[in-house]
C-alpha cells in the first residue's frame, strides 16, 4: 500500500540528526551526569528505528550497511576488552583509569578509559534493540 | 512517601498478576512488564527516599543518596528490557507460526 | 588479586563473542570452541590446585574491595563445579557437531552455548547475591534463545511457558535481594554472613530466605518442577542436555551457597521445609518417572529425582551429607548429560520416543546398548560407579542426624530410578528387533563417542573417587564452615 507521508519524510529527515545528537549528548554526559551508555544507546537506536519506520529496510540497508548483530557483538566485546585490559595492564579485572596509558591511539587526548566501556554498552544497545525490531518487521 | 510507593508498588503487582492470569499472550507479556516495574520501585523504596546530592562527584553536599540501589535497578531494567524484548520476538514468531495468541489453543500442541 | 579466578567467566563470554562474528565458517567454530573449552579446563584444574595451597582465592572487580565491589570468590566447591561443567559441555559440542545441523550452527548455536556457560561460571563464582542474579539472567537469556532455536512449534510452544515461569522466578529473586537489602543493607554474600550473625536471624530474616528458596526451587526444579518436562523435551537433543545437565545444577548451587552461608542460624525452619520439599520432589519425581512411557519424559523425571537427592544432603546438613552432595552432584552432571544423549540417539534411531514401539535396538546397536546399562547401574548407585559414592555419603549423613525418613525414602527413590530404566532397558534394546539391516539407520561415529567419553568418566570418577576426596572434603569443610569462606572474603589484603 502507498501512502502519501511526504509530512513524516521530511520530519524525519531533521529529527533523526537531532535524536542522533541527543544521543550522543546522553552519552557523553553520562561521564558526571544523568546519563550513559545504555540511555545513549537506546536514544540512538530510537533514531534507526525511525528510520527504519519511514524509509524500507532495503532503503537504509543502502544507507548503513552494517550487520546490527555484530554491532552488538562489537559493543561486548569493546566492554569486555577495557576488562581484559586491565588484566593485561596488571590490574584487578575491569580496573577504569583516566590516564593516557592505555590508549596509545588516543595519545594527547585526557580520556578514561570507562568511556570505552560505555561505548561498548552503547553499542551493544544500539545493536540489539535494532535486531529486535528487524526480527520483528522483517517479514510483514 | 516510602508507604506510598510500597502500596504503588503493590497496586502494581495486582496489575500484573491480573494480566498474567488473562489468556491473551500479548497481556501476559504486559503483566511481566509491569511486574519488573513494580520490583525496581520496591528496590528503590528499600534503599530508603532520602534527599541529597548525586553520589557520584564532589565532597560539599551534606547528605548522598544511596547509590547501590539505583545501580542495582539500572541493572535490572536492562535485563527486564532484554527479557521482554526477546518474549515479544517469541510471541510474534508463535503467532507467525500457530496463528494464535490465546494460550489456551496453544495447548493443543503437544503430541506434534 | 587473583584475576586468573575471573578466567572461567571471560574464556566462555569472549568466545562466545568471537564466534558471532564468524558466523559462516562454522569448521572454525568448531575448532575455536574445543580450544576454548580445552582453556577453560586448564584454568580450572590449575584453580582448583592453587585452592589447596593458598586457601580461597578472590578477585575484586575494578579493585574495589569487598562489601563495596563486586567480587567473585573462587572455593574448592564452586571450581569443582566449573570443572565439571567445563568437561561436560566440552564433550557435549562434540555430540553437537554431528548432530545439530547446519542450520542451527549458523543461527548462532555456539556463541550461546558459550554465553550460557558465561551465566554458568559466573554464578558458580560470584560472591554477590545480586551478581548471582545478573549471571541468572544471562543464562537464561542465552537459554531461553537455545530452547526456541529452530523455531519448531512445539519449542516456541513449549518455550513461552519456560521464560514466563523464569521471569517470575528471576521477578521472586529480585524481591528477595530488595527485601534483604532493606533488612541488611549489603548483598555480598561473606559481608551479608558477618551481619546477620550479629543481629541474629529473626523470622523477619526467615521469611526472606524463604523466598530465596523458593525462587531457587523453581530454579532447580525442587518440587516446583512442573515446567520442566515439557521444556526439556521440545529442544534438539544436544541442548537438553546441556539444560539437563547444567540448568538445574545451578539452582541447587546457589540454595547451598546461600544456606550454608547466609541463612545457616534457623535451620528448625529452613531446613525443616527443605527436608519436606526435597521427599516430595523425589516422590513426585517417582511417580513421574513411573507414569510415563515415553523415554524423554522418563529422563526429565530422574532429573527431579536426583535434585531431591541432592537437596536430602542440605537439609541434613553434616559434612559427611555435604560430601555425598558434592560428589552426586558432579556425578549427576555426567551422568544426566549421558542420559539425555543416549535418549536422544535412541529418538533419532527410531524416530519414536515411545518405549512400546522400541524393542531389540541392543542387536542393532550393542555399544549404545550396554552404555544405557552403565547409565543405568550409574544412576542407581551400584558401587564401582560413580553414583555410589555420593549416595553412600548422604546416606551417612541422614543415619548420623537420625532423619530416617529422608533415608528411606531417598534410598526408595534409588529403586524406581532404577525400575524406571530398566523398563526403558527391557522395553527398547531387549527383545525381538524390529528393525531389519536394511532399515538399520546408521549410527554416526559422532554420536557414539560423546557417549562412551561420559561413559568412561563415570567409571573413573567412580573408581577414582579418591583422587578427587581432597578437594571434596576441603569444599565440604567450607561448606561446614562459614566463617573460612567469610575470613577469605572480607580479609583486605589478599
Amino acid at each position: 500500500m502507498k501512502t502519501n507521508d511526504v509530512i513524516l519524510r521530511t520530519v524525519t529527515k531533521i529529527v533523526v540528526f537531532i535524536i542522533l545528537t541527543f544521543g550522543v549528548e546522553l552519552f557523553l554526559s553520562g561521564h558526571n551526569n544523568p546519563g550513559g551508555g545504555f540511555i545513549g544507546g537506546l536514544v540512538l537506536s530510537s533514531a534507526f528505528v525511525l528510520l527504519y519506520l519511514v524509509f524500507d529496510v532495503e532503503t537504509v540497508h543502502k544507507g548503513i550497511p552494517f550487520d546490527f548483530k555484530k554491532i552488538a557483538a562489537f559493543g561486548v566485546l569493546l566492554a569486555v576488552g577495557t576488562g581484559v585490559g586491565a588484566v593485561i595492564f596488571g590490574s584487578s579485572f575491569l580496573t577504569q583509569t583516566f590516564r593516557e596509558l592505555h590508549l596509545p591511539v588516543f595519545g594527547n587526548t585526557e580520556l578514561a578509559t570507562v568511556v570505552l566501556f560505555e561505548a561498548g554498552v552503547a553499542l551493544t544497545v544500539v545493536g540489539v534493540v535494532v535486531t529486535i525490531i528487524l526480527s520483528i518487521s522483517e517479514d510483514v | 512517601m516510602e508507604t506510598l510507593i510500597t502500596i504503588l508498588a503493590g497496586v502494581l503487582v495486582t496489575v500484573a498478576v491480573y494480566l498474567l492470569l488473562s489468556r491473551n499472550l500479548i497481556r501476559v507479556i504486559l503483566g511481566t512488564a509491569i511486574l519488573s516495574h513494580a520490583v525496581h520501585l520496591l528496590i528503590m523504596t528499600m534503599g530508603g527516599l532520602k534527599k541529597g546530592s548525586v553520589p557520584l562527584l564532589g565532597e560539599h553536599a551534606e547528605k548522598y543518596t544511596d547509590a547501590l540501589p539505583q545501580a542495582l535497578i539500572l541493572t535490572a531494567i536492562v535485563i527486564s528490557f532484554a527479557v521482554t524484548a526477546f518474549l515479544l520476538v517469541l510471541a510474534y514468531r508463535t503467532y507467525k507460526e500457530t496463528g494464535s495468541d490465546d494460550l489456551d489453543t496453544l495447548r493443543g500442541f503437544k503430541n506434534e | 588479586m587473583n584475576n586468573i579466578v575471573v578466567m572461567p567467566m571471560i574464556i566462555p563470554l569472549l568466545t562466545g563473542i568471537i564466534l558471532i562474528f564468524l558466523r559462516s565458517h562454522v569448521i572454525l567454530q568448531r575448532v575455536l570452541g574445543m580450544l576454548s573449552i580445552i582453556a577453560m579446563t586448564g584454568v580450572s584444574i590449575y584453580i582448583l590446585k592453587r585452592i589447596q595451597l593458598d586457601g580461597i582465592l578472590r578477585i575484586d572487580f575494578g579493585g574495589w574491595l569487598p562489601p563495596y565491589g563486586i567480587t567473585f570468590v573462587a572455593d574448592s566447591f564452586a571450581m569443582l563445579l566449573v570443572l565439571t561443567t567445563s568437561i561436560v559441555t566440552g564433550i557435549l559440542l562434540i555430540y553437537a557437531f554431528s548432530s545439530i545441523g547446519k542450520e542451527h550452527e549458523k543461527l548462532f548455536f555456539y556463541p550461546f552455548v558459550f554465553f550460557l556457560i558465561t551465566g554458568v561460571n559466573g554464578s558458580f563464582l560470584t560472591g554477590d547475591l545480586f551478581n548471582l542474579f545478573v549471571c541468572f539472567e544471562v543464562m537464561l537469556l542465552s537459554s531461553y534463545v537455545l530452547i526456541t532455536l529452530g523455531g519448531r512449534k512445539i519449542q516456541l510452544v513449549e518455550s513461552i511457558k519456560y521464560v514466563v515461569i523464569n521471569i517470575l522466578s528471576s521477578w521472586f529473586f529480585l524481591l528477595a535481594i530488595a527485601y534483604l537489602y532493606g533488612a541488611v543493607g549489603t548483598l555480598n554474600m561473606a559481608h551479608l554472613s558477618v551481619r546477620i550473625a550479629e543481629v541474629g536471624q529473626d523470622p523477619l530474616l526467615t521469611v526472606i530466605s524463604l523466598v530465596f528458596l523458593l525462587v531457587f526451587s523453581l530454579k532447580s526444579g525442587l518440587l516446583l518442577y512442573y515446567w520442566l518436562p515439557g521444556s526439556y523435551s521440545a529442544p534438539p537433543t544436544a541442548v537438553t542436555a546441556l539444560f539437563g545437565a547444567l540448568l538445574t545444577k545451578v539452582g541447587i548451587y546457589a540454595m547451598f551457597r546461600v544456606f550454608t552461608l547466609i541463612f545457616y542460624h534457623d535451620i528448625n525452619v529452613t531446613h525443616t521445609i527443605i527436608g519436606i520439599m526435597a521427599v516430595l520432589t523425589l516422590v513426585g519425581g517417582s511417580i513421574g518417572a513411573l507414569a510415563y512411557k515415553d523415554i524423554r519424559q522418563i529422563a526429565v523425571y530422574n532429573i527431579v529425582i536426583a535434585v531431591g537427592f541432592i537437596l536430602v544432603g542440605l537439609a541434613v546438613s553434616t559434612e559427611a551429607a555435604f560430601q555425598g552432595s558434592i560428589y552426586y552432584l558432579i556425578h549427576d552432571m555426567i551422568i544426566k548429560a549421558l542420559l539425555f544423549l543416549l535418549v536422544g540417539t535412541m529418538f533419532y534411531l527410531t524416530g519414536t520416543a515411545k518405549i512400546e514401539k522400541m524393542s531389540g535396538l541392543i542387536r542393532n546397536y550393542p555399544l549404545l546398548g550396554w552404555l544405557f546399562f552403565i547409565t543405568m547401574i550409574s544412576l542407581t548407585g551400584i558401587p564401582p560407579l560413580s553414583g555410589f559414592i555420593g549416595k553412600l555419603y548422604i546416606g551417612q549423613g541422614t543415619v548420623e542426624t537420625g532423619s530416617y525418613i529422608l533415608l528411606v525414602i531417598g534410598f526408595m527413590s534409588s529403586i524406581i530410578v532404577l525400575y524406571s530404566l530398566l523398563r526403558i532397558f527391557l522395553n527398547c534394546f531387549w527383545g525381538e528387533t524390529i528393525i531389519s539391516e536394511e532399515d538399520e539407520v546408521p549410527l554416526k561415529k559422532g554420536m557414539l563417542i560423546p557417549c562412551v567419553l561420559f561413559g568412561i568418566l563415570t567409571i573413573t570418577l567412580g573408581l577414582g573417587a579418591e583422587g578427587l576426596s581432597t578437594f571434596v572434603q576441603d569444599a565440604a569443610h567450607t561448606l561446614m564452615n562459614p566463617e573460612v569462606y567469610i575470613e577469605a572474603v572480607l580479609n583486605s589484603n589478599q
